[in-house]
């Protein structure tokens, strides 16, 4: 129980510690700038529960059908499109993209992006964010002939 | 969850904005006219069983107009290989061997009352909504495709590929089964299916989406007026889509 605790207590310090460094080159992630206003509930409780609030309010939009979500994450684009150098919104492929900035940093793997876009409606996704398998799953990215002919899958290739 | 809903509530009318707070203060199944729907809703309502009746009759062999209204609507657009391209709605062609009469007509998701594709799911990813549509949560489809053999229409597809430009409001990946949603997105807004306003936009008018619980309803009296069928009426799956003049 001491132990657990003391250890609570590293990370939580830990964790001050990263966010302190928050872009000013200190130790923690580089948080692309957002638009609009700022959460309410601040940015503390985003970094803790973005990912309660939005599980719990998918089950609610795909089995209620209530769509008038606050946490979603269209809405999140909204405000949280990382641009490129040409003022783009880049995807989940590129490691500039919001998401990435933390997830990254914290080697969290997250598949929202499989099924989701990643950028504001409109913006034209590039092939390379189909390529975002080979980022999480090396064998899934690998070339694919070159898997097929791996597997001596002739039959396959038919 | 129950707990966890709760406990959201004030959390979220807190950062909601006005208009949306407007959206939501309206309970659910009251009609939302602003949404310019005689049937709209704000949630799937367990009143309603949302349905098609689809006249085979008023189908012209050569528009494919549903099928192309449906690809933009929900962004499914094939890449050129038939065997794996997924198709959400597809032209079938019947031909009467005596007469060598042919009928055209559109085939998608019959959104059954009991649908195979849930009996056999084995996580619960495939359902129906309480208001008939029927639907695959992708968050827990493992893509064992079993829905698609049970399916006695070929409704369901497969994603083989990584996708990309989803639409916002239609999610789809690599992985997953899917099929028609009858357009729910559009449909808890108070709007008809995409394939249905483009075949009226075509001229043809040959589908009527609306609510088959209400007899008041366009599809209801349709229905009642003029005989109609299932697909498989054998298999006794009650689907809410339906025909006529086939």
């Amino acid at each position: 129980m001491r132990a657990s605790l003391l250890m609570a207590g590293l990370i939580a310090m830990l964790a001050s510690a990263i966010w302190a460094g928050e872009g000013q080159g200190g130790y923690g992630p580089v948080i692309p700038e957002a638009t609009g206003e700022a959460h309410p509930e601040g940015n503390d409780y985003m970094r803790r529960w973005h990912m309660s609030m939005m599980r719990h309010d998918r089950d609610v939009t795909i089995y209620e059908g209530k769509r008038e979500q606050n946490a979603s994450l269209g809405g999140c684009f909204e405000c949280h499109a990382a641009k490129d150098e040409t003022g783009t919104p880049v995807t989940y492929a590129d490691e500039r993209h919001f998401c990435r900035s933390c997830h990254d940093y914290v080697a969290v793997k997250v598949d929202c992006f499989d099924c989701h876009r990643s950028t504001p409606e409109g913006v034209e996704e590039p092939a390379a964010h189909a390529a975002l398998g080979g980022l999480l799953f090396p064998a899934l990215g690998a070339d694919v002939g070159a898997l097929v002919a791996y597997l001596g899958a002739r039959e396959v290739g038919q | 969850m129950s707990c966890g809903a709760k406990k959201d509530v004030s959390r979220r009318d807190f950062l909601r904005s006005g208009a949306s707070l407007a959206t939501l203060q309206l309970a659910p199944g009251v009609t939302l006219m602003a949404f310019g729907g005689s049937e709209a809703q704000a949630a799937a309502d367990a009143g309603k069983r949302w349905g098609l009746l689809i006249d085979a009759s008023k189908c012209a062999p050569d528009c494919n107009a549903c099928i192309t209204a449906c690809q933009d609507e929900n962004g499914w657009k094939g890449g050129g290989n038939a065997e794996t391209d997924v198709q959400w709605i597809r032209k079938v062609t019947l031909k009467d061997k005596s007469s060598g009469r042919e009928t055209s007509l559109p085939v998608m998701c019959q959104h059954c009352e009991s649908p195979p594709c849930v009996d056999v799911c084995p996580t619960g990813a495939s359902f129906k909504r309480k208001d008939g549509i029927v639907l695959v949560d992708k968050h827990i489809c493992i893509g064992c495709r079993y829905c698609m053999m049970a399916c006695p229409f070929k409704a369901r597809s497969f994603v083989h590929e990584r996708v990309t430009n989803q639409k916002t409001h239609a999610p789809r990946g690599i992985g997953t089964v899917e099929s028609c949603t009858l357009c729910v997105h559009r449909v808890d807004e108070g709007r008809i299916p995409a394939c249905v306003e483009a075949c009226e936009a075509a001229g043809h008018g040959a589908m009527v989406f609306g609510d088959l619980l209400d007899p008041e309803s366009e599809i209801s009296r349709r229905l009642a007026a003029y005989p109609s069928v299932a697909l498989r009426p054998d298999l006794d799956l009650n689907p809410g889509v339906r025909y006529r003049e086939i």
